[in-house]
C-alpha cells in the first residue's frame, strides 16, 4: 500500500463483507476478529461484517497455514468470491508458516496458494491491528473497484 | 414414502466456524444417522515438537495447539516435562499458574456463551456476553503482556509476578463479574427464548456420557461429577478443594441437555471467581522458578530419562499430556496430546440424534468444539530411527500401487 494519498473516501457507500476462511489456525487469530467485530473494537458500525457464504462477500479474511486438507477448499473459496475481491491474511502462520512452519502437512502459506492483498502479522494480531489490515484492503478495493467503472 | 437424505455440513460452515465435516442423514425434519469428519486442520503439532530444539522451545509451541485454551495446553506439557525430569515446581508459582487457568477459564466461558447466543440466533446476548468478556481480556492483558497467548508458563514454574498492583487489579476485575454475574445469569437462566431452544435438545444421558467418555462440562451437564482439579488436583486447587458442579446443584435436577450445559459453564465462571479470590489471600510468597539459569535447566533436561503424563481440567475438559524424554537428547522421544474435543465429539452423535437439523449448530457447539485441538498427528516410528508420516497422497500412491499389483498378479 504505498500510495499515502489513498483514504477510504468513497468507502461508506458500500459497506465491506467479509467470509472468514479458517485454514488451520489455532483460534488465536479467530477470536481476536470475533473481538474486532464485538462492542469494544465494533467494526459492525462501519458496514464491515461476517457473511455464511464466499459468494456474498468483497474480502476474504484468511487465517491459519494452510494444512493439506484445506488447499483445494481454501482455492474453491477464493474462485467463489465475485470480484473485485481482496484477500487479507491475518496471523504470522499464514504468511510463513509461522510456528507451525516446518510440519509435513503444511501447503502454505496462503500466498502460495492464492493471491494475498494484506498481510497482518501477530501471533495473533490484535484487534487494532486486523482493522488496520481491513482498512488497507478497502482501500485497494475501492481502486479496484475505481478501474473497473 | 420413507426416503432419507443426506446433508453435508462444513467443511466449513458459519455456524461453527472451524473446519469439520458432518454427515447428516435425515428424513424430512429428523435426523437418522451422524457421522463426523475431522482432521481438516491437522498441522502435526506433536512431530514439530519432537523435532525441535528442546523442550523449553516447544512451550511456544504447546501455547498454540489451541489460541483458546492457551494455558492449559502449556501447563498441561509442563507438568509432565516436570513429572518426567523430576522438577519441583515452587509454591507461589503454582498459584500463579492457578490465577491464570482460572482467568483463561472466565474468558473460555463467556467467550462460548456468546457462540452459543450466537448460535441460537440471539446476537444481542452474544454481543453483551463479548463486551463482558473484554474485561478479563484487559486483565490478561495486564498480566501476561498479550491478550491471547500468554507466554507465562515455563518448566519448573512461571515467567511473570504478580505484583500488589497486579493483585490489586485482579480484584477489582473478580468484583466486576460477581456484580454483572447476576445479569448473565438473568440472561441465560430466565430469558424465555433461551430456554424454548435448548431445552431438552441435544440430551446426552448419564449412561452415554460415561460411555463415550465425555469429559468437561459436557460430562457435568449430564450429572458426571468428574473434574480434575477435584478428581487429581494440581497447581493450587488442592488446597482451595474444588467440587465439581453439575446441574442438579442449581435446579436439583440432570436433565442433560443443551440448558444444562449453560448452567454449569454459567456457575463455572462465579466458581473461577471465587477460586482466583481465594487464591490470591492466600498466595504464598517465594521463588518463581525451580530453575532460574536457562542453561542449567537444559542440562537438567538432557540428562533426564523417564516419562510423565501431565493432566489439567482445560475449558472444556481434560487435557493430557504425555511426554517421554530421554537421557543425551534435548527435545522429546514423543509428545502426545489428548485434547478434551476429542472425547467430546463422538457424543455428538447421540445428541443430534432424533433432533433437528435447525438444532444442529447449537448442539454441536454445546460442547464447546475446538478443533485447532482436536486434529493433531499420527507418527509412525520405525526401528531405523526414522520418522514416517503417512500423508494423504502417501496413502493414495500405495493404494495405487496396491490396484497395480493385484492387476498384474491377477492375470
Amino acid at each position: 500500500m504505498s500510495d499515502k494519498k489513498a483514504r477510504p473516501n468513497r468507502s461508506f457507500d458500500k459497506s465491506l463483507w467479509v467470509f472468514h476462511v479458517n485454514t488451520g489456525s489455532c483460534n488465536g487469530c479467530d477470536i481476536e476478529i470475533l473481538a474486532a467485530l464485538t462492542p469494544r473494537y465494533d467494526v459492525e458500525r462501519f458496514g464491515i461484517k461476517l457473511v455464511g457464504s464466499p459468494r456474498h462477500a468483497d474480502a476474504l479474511l484468511v487465517t491459519g497455514p494452510v494444512s493439506r486438507e484445506m488447499v483445494d477448499k481454501l482455492k474453491r473459496f477464493y474462485e467463489q468470491v465475485p470480484d473485485p475481491k481482496v484477500v487479507i491474511v491475518v496471523g504470522s502462520c499464514g504468511i510463513s508458516g509461522g510456528v507451525f512452519h516446518e510440519s509435513y502437512d503444511l501447503v502454505g502459506p496462503v500466498d502460495r496458494i492464492i493471491p494475498v492483498d494484506v498481510y497482518v502479522p501477530g501471533c495473533p494480531p490484535r484487534p487494532e491491528a486486523i482493522i488496520d489490515g481491513v482498512v488497507k484492503a478497502w482501500m485497494k478495493l475501492e481502486r479496484l473497484r475505481g478501474e473497473n467503472k | 414414502m420413507n426416503e432419507s437424505y443426506t446433508i453435508p455440513i462444513g467443511p466449513l460452515h458459519p455456524a461453527i466456524h472451524e473446519p469439520i465435516t458432518l454427515k447428516l442423514e435425515v428424513s424430512g425434519e429428523r435426523i437418522v444417522g451422524v457421522d463426523v469428519f475431522c482432521s481438516q486442520v491437522h498441522r502435526g503439532i506433536e512431530w514439530i515438537g519432537m523435532n525441535r530444539n528442546n523442550a523449553i522451545q516447544s512451550i511456544y509451541l504447546a501455547e498454540r495447539v489451541c489460541g483458546i485454551c492457551n494455558i492449559c495446553h502449556p501447563l498441561c506439557m509442563v507438568q509432565a516435562i516436570e513429572k518426567a525430569a523430576e522438577i519441583e515446581v515452587p509454591e507461589r508459582a503454582e498459584y500463579i499458574r492457578t490465577i491464570m487457568a482460572e482467568l483463561e477459564r472466565i474468558h473460555s466461558h463467556l467467550l462460548w456463551a456468546g457462540v452459543a447466543a450466537h448460535e441460537i440466533g440471539f446476537d444481542t446476548v452474544f454481543h453483551y456476553t463479548w463486551a463482558l468478556r473484554e474485561n478479563v481480556m484487559d486483565l490478561i492483558e495486564y498480566l501476561t503482556g498479550n491478550r491471547v497467548t500468554k507466554a507465562i508458563m515455563m518448566i519448573g514454574g512461571v515467567r511473570r509476578d504478580i505484583k500488589e498492583e497486579g493483585a490489586k487489579k485482579i480484584k477489582e476485575g473478580m468484583k466486576f463479574y460477581l456484580e454483572n454475574f447476576k445479569k448473565i445469569e438473568e440472561i441465560y437462566l430466565h430469558d424465555p427464548t433461551i430456554k424454548m431452544r435448548t431445552r431438552d435438545v441435544g440430551i446426552l444421558t448419564k449412561e452415554d456420557a460415561l460411555k463415550l467418555c465425555a469429559v468437561g462440562p459436557t460430562a457435568r451437564a449430564s450429572g458426571v461429577p468428574k473434574d480434575v482439579r477435584q478428581d487429581f488436583p494440581y497447581a493450587a486447587y488442592g488446597d482451595y478443594g474444588v467440587k465439581a458442579i453439575t446441574p442438579d446443584v442449581y435446579n436439583g435436577e440432570v436433565h442433560g441437555d443443551v440448558f444444562d450445559r449453560i448452567i454449569v459453564r454459567l456457575l463455572e465462571v462465579k466458581q473461577s471467581v471465587d477460586i482466583i479470590n481465594w487464591v490470591l489471600d492466600n498466595m504464598p510468597s517465594g521463588p518463581l522458578l525451580a530453575e532460574k539459569n536457562l542453561v542449567k535447566l537444559k542440562i537438567r533436561l538432557k540428562k533426564a530419562e523417564g516419562e510423565g503424563i501431565g493432566r489439567v481440567e482445560a475449558p472444556r475438559g481434560e487435557d493430557i499430556h504425555y511426554v517421554r524424554l530421554k537421557a543425551g537428547e534435548e527435545p522429546f522421544l514423543s509428545w502426545k496430546i489428548r485434547a478434551p474435543t476429542y472425547n467430546n465429539v463422538l457424543p455428538w452423535i447421540p445428541m443430534l440424534l432424533g433432533g433437528q437439523i435447525a438444532d444442529v449448530p447449537i448442539v454441536a457447539a454445546s460442547t464447546d468444539p475446538c478443533m485447532s485441538c482436536l486434529n493433531r498427528v499420527t507418527v509412525v516410528d520405525t526401528d531405523k530411527k526414522k520418522e514416517f508420516e503417512i500423508t494423504k497422497e502417501y496413502m493414495h500412491e500405495l493404494s495405487v500401487r496396491k490396484t497395480r499389483r493385484l492387476m498384474r498378479n491377477g492375470r
